[in-house]
């Protein structure tokens, strides 16, 4: 049974329905519009995160220290079999994949540019990256080198429109090796992918880590290691597993693990600051309910001067009152608050099923890796953060009109009506 | 005349004093629209800004307003869609162009540069330096050794991040290999004479600066040229000057583009701010009507036995909606003033410094955004946000105006 107290105060906020409908109204549409927006957001993270990592980064990456920044091809993992042998070792880790790279002047028959050589190992890569997905002519490479014909290669639509070359044409390979010599060799284009992304599609060309090694005097070297898991909190777990062997590793620059916000800076700050200019205009908004609320506050309050005079001058203490009035404010504000989530789940369900077409905006979304359709996140945080925040400054709204209560005197209070 | 003046006044003296009657309710709601309004204003300038920001990086980052290309380079920058007799071209286009526009001539090519130990792809800038530093970023980006100077034949500049990379510095050499215009690969060393810094560091890597005359003997291009850059007074006036160059030069071998034609991402991105400040106004703005609507109503109901006399004693209904709408008038006015005063000045404050981002350099790169970002107050996105707020906030007041004169005298009188 409920207690006589929050029966009053429920049946106070029920004078006036047309004021506190429009009331609990306001407060549902910040949750609904707040729960849908936090969920847009973390839905549009997660896309823009699991395209950078799938088509290229992966979650982590086991490098020489000091390659990120510098990407020079003399800082290369020396025994990546070992490291191979370290991964295989750790459960959470589902595939990784070495790579090696460097700049090399890329010749067709007419074209040349200079752009980045990948070697990749093309049944690991597939493990890892969605490269062998996106191939739109031709085919992936094969698992090894072709002894009869030149070795493969891999280009992205726009560096092929560029290049001037389709499936079948040969590629000269001119660049530097690891041991500064001359590193020269010709590829046959077997497959052109296309990511989406104009920036990877025109950057570079892939081929066999093996001939790559060969060409570039690479030893048995490679750049890196890409590491995929199944959940980005795995991340933590595998780089500490991993640390021990990196260390224990000879290799002339230290090894280092990193995990896929220190491989995209970028994109991490990109995030927090989408996040926190997020929470600036959220703020804000709440405030406004806030203040457009307060009135139906405050007039509880005013307009029932006389009833409370009675109720002091019967005894009641003004705490007592000051309570009354607080769970009047809490009860609207819940009421609003469990609409605005119970809408604002279902819309925000309904498009995390269905997804939201970009339509015009999509080329633009797709330079971030967005897919054409967005499906927004809802989780425990993006349903809960909003209506939180909307609850307590909401409360604090209220504390205001509530405490004036402690002030009234009975005789005055009665004298008005 | 007179008469009808003297109605209006009494009208304005009698909402205004209405609107006084409860004060403390009118602070409140006032505040609501204050803050509301506030927000508008400021964070559509603050957008507004971001915006003519990344427009503003842009077109210094070597786009200018207008290029003038050869047919077929904008989809294939090879070196065979050079422009052939780029001087009759630009007298032919130079009419077409407002007092105050510059332009230069450009070789812009597709480069491999190292030296010993590095190597790595860039694009190759052939420029007239005294041309050139009046319409680009590179003309005061130098923050070490010097700019070029005309006739330097031996002499690049290159940014910052690539001399890190490169572990290299000034005086030393430098090797650009690239295809010339009989496709054969050419390559010849050029003395650093200049690092510069630019807003982005995949700027500093990707764009190496010489000579024009070098750049064409190196790549046997005789007079040709890959671009006409063109620089105008002002942003607006991109795209009517390109449509006016596009006429002239009908029929030429030469393809006219202004910056949203040659950056169709940022032309997007612009389409998509300006709907999502939009949406960002109505939201606030219903975040607020509830509040608006809730406090007429509240001091409608109240009234209702005034309501009643009036109209006991004559007083037609459209009367009285246009009382409760005034006082609604009145108060959007206030609570919009003072919203845009408040506004301004904090967007007037912010802009003194602007506000610096160079702390998440990277991620504002990766978004395209300037490093500082400076609030711009334009007109357009102050009328927008003000008309929303006054034209659906009397739309909704109507209610409780029309629920105030839709009132019997009798059902009045018993209202207590």
């Amino acid at each position: 049974m409920l207690s006589i107290p929050v029966k009053m105060a429920w049946r106070n906020i029920w004078r006036h329905p047309r004021r506190t409908l429009l009331t609990t109204l306001a407060i549902a549409f910040a949750c609904v519009l707040l729960i849908f927006m936090l969920s847009f957001q973390f839905g549009s993270y997660e896309a823009m995160i699991n395209a950078s990592i799938k088509i290229h980064t992966g979650h982590l990456q086991v490098q020489a220290a000091g390659y990120q920044e510098q990407q020079e091809i003399r800082r290369v993992i020396e025994d990546p079999r070992a490291v191979h042998q370290a991964l295989a070792a750790i459960p959470e880790v589902d595939a990784h994949a070495a790579r090696a790279r460097a700049f090399a002047l890329v010749a067709s028959q007419e074209r040349a540019y200079g752009i980045m050589v990948e070697g990749i190992d093309p049944a690991a890569e597939a493990q890892v990256s969605t490269l062998p997905r996106i191939i739109r002519a031709g085919a992936y490479l094969a698992p090894a080198p072709d002894s009869e014909d030149l070795s493969g290669a891999l280009v992205g639509y726009l560096l092929a429109r560029n290049l001037r070359v389709d499936v079948g044409d040969e590629l000269t390979i001119l660049g530097q090796g690891r041991d500064g010599s001359v590193a020269a060799t010709v590829v046959r284009v077997r497959g052109i992918y296309r990511s989406g992304m104009d920036d990877y599609d025109r950057g570079a060309v892939q081929i066999h880590l093996q001939t790559f090694q060969e060409v570039f005097s690479m030893d048995a070297a490679v750049h890196e290691i890409v590491v995929t898991t199944g959940r980005l909190t795995e991340v933590g777990p595998i780089q500490r597993a991993l640390a021990p062997t990196l260390t224990d590793l000879a290799n002339t620059h230290p090894l280092v693990s990193l995990s896929w916000d220190a491989l995209l800076p970028g994109l991490k700050q990109a995030i927090a600051m989408d996040l926190v200019s997020g929470a600036i205009s959220y703020v804000i908004l709440i405030l406004v309910v806030a203040f457009s609320i307060l009135n139906t506050f405050l007039m509880a309050i005013f307009e029932r001067t006389h009833e409370f005079g009675v109720m002091l001058a019967i005894g009641a203490r003004p705490a007592r009152l000051t309570r009354l009035v607080l769970m009047e404010s809490a009860g609207i504000t819940l009421v609003g608050i469990g609409a605005g989530v119970l809408f604002g789940c279902l819309i925000t369900g309904y498009f995390a099923t269905h997804g939201i077409e970009l339509g015009g905006a999509s080329d633009l979304f797709r330079q971030y890796g967005i897919p054409n359709t967005l499906y927004p996140r809802l989780t425990v945080v993006t349903v809960t953060a909003g209506p939180l925040t909307v609850f307590f400054i909401t409360l604090a709204a209220a504390l205001y009109p509530a405490l004036k209560i402690q002030g009234l005197k009975p005789v005055e209070a009665l004298r008005l009506t | 005349m007179i008469g009808n003046l003297d109605v209006v006044t009494m009208e304005l003296q009698l909402a205004w004093r209405n609107i006084w009657r409860n004060p403390r309710r009118t602070a409140v709601i006032l505040t609501a629209v204050i803050i509301g309004v506030w927000s508008m204003v400021g964070l559509g300038a603050l957008m507004r800004g971001i915006l003519i920001g990344m427009i503003q990086n842009n077109i210094d980052t070597l786009t200018g307003h207008i290029q003038i290309h050869q047919q077929a380079y904008p989809d294939d920058p090879a070196i065979e869609h050079s422009i052939s007799d780029p001087e009759t071209w630009m007298s032919a286009a130079r009419d077409a162009l407002p007092a105050g526009s510059r332009w230069s001539q450009r070789i812009r090519i597709g480069a491999v540069v190292s030296n010993a130990r590095h190597t790595r792809g860039a694009i190759l800038m052939g420029i007239d330096p005294a041309a050139e530093a009046r319409l680009s970023f590179i003309g005061t980006a130098v923050t070490e050794g010097a700019y070029l100077a005309d006739g330097d034949t031996g002499g690049i500049l290159i940014g910052r991040a690539l001399a890190q990379q490169f572990d290299t510095r000034l005086g030393r050499k430098l090797i650009l290999t690239a295809q010339d215009s009989d496709g054969e690969i050419v390559s010849r060393a050029f003395r650093i004479r200049g690092i510069y810094q630019a807003e982005m560091a995949d700027t500093e890597k990707g764009f190496l600066f010489v000579n024009r005359q070098s750049a064409q003997q190196l790549l046997k291009l005789g007079n040709r040229i890959s671009e006409i850059a063109i620089r105008l007074p002002a942003h607006e006036m991109a795209v009517p000057v390109a449509n006016d160059l596009k006429a002239r030069l009908a029929g030429s071998p030469l393809r006219v583009r202004a910056w949203p034609e040659i950056l169709p991402l940022l032309k997007a991105y612009v389409e998509m701010f300006d709907t999502f400040i939009l949406i960002w106004f109505i939201v606030v703005f219903v975040a607020m009507g509830f509040g608006i609507l809730n406090t007429t109503l509240m001091a409608v109901f109240e009234r209702m036995r005034e309501f009643g006399v009036l109209k006991a004693l004559g007083m037609r209904p459209g009367r009285i909606v246009r009382g409760v709408l005034l006082e609604t008038l009145l108060m959007l006015v206030l609570g919009i003033g003072a919203g845009n005063l408040l506004g301004l000045a904090t967007c007037w404050g912010l802009s003194i410094t602007g506000i610096d981002l160079s702390a998440m350099a990277e991620g504002v790169a990766y978004a395209g955004m300037a490093r500082i970002i400076t609030p711009v107050v334009w007109i357009r996105d102050l009328l927008r946000a003000n008309l929303v707020v006054l034209l659906l906030g009397l739309l909704v007041c109507l209610y409780p105006a029309i629920k105030a004169a839709r009132m019997t005298p009798v059902a009045a009188m018993r209202h207590h």
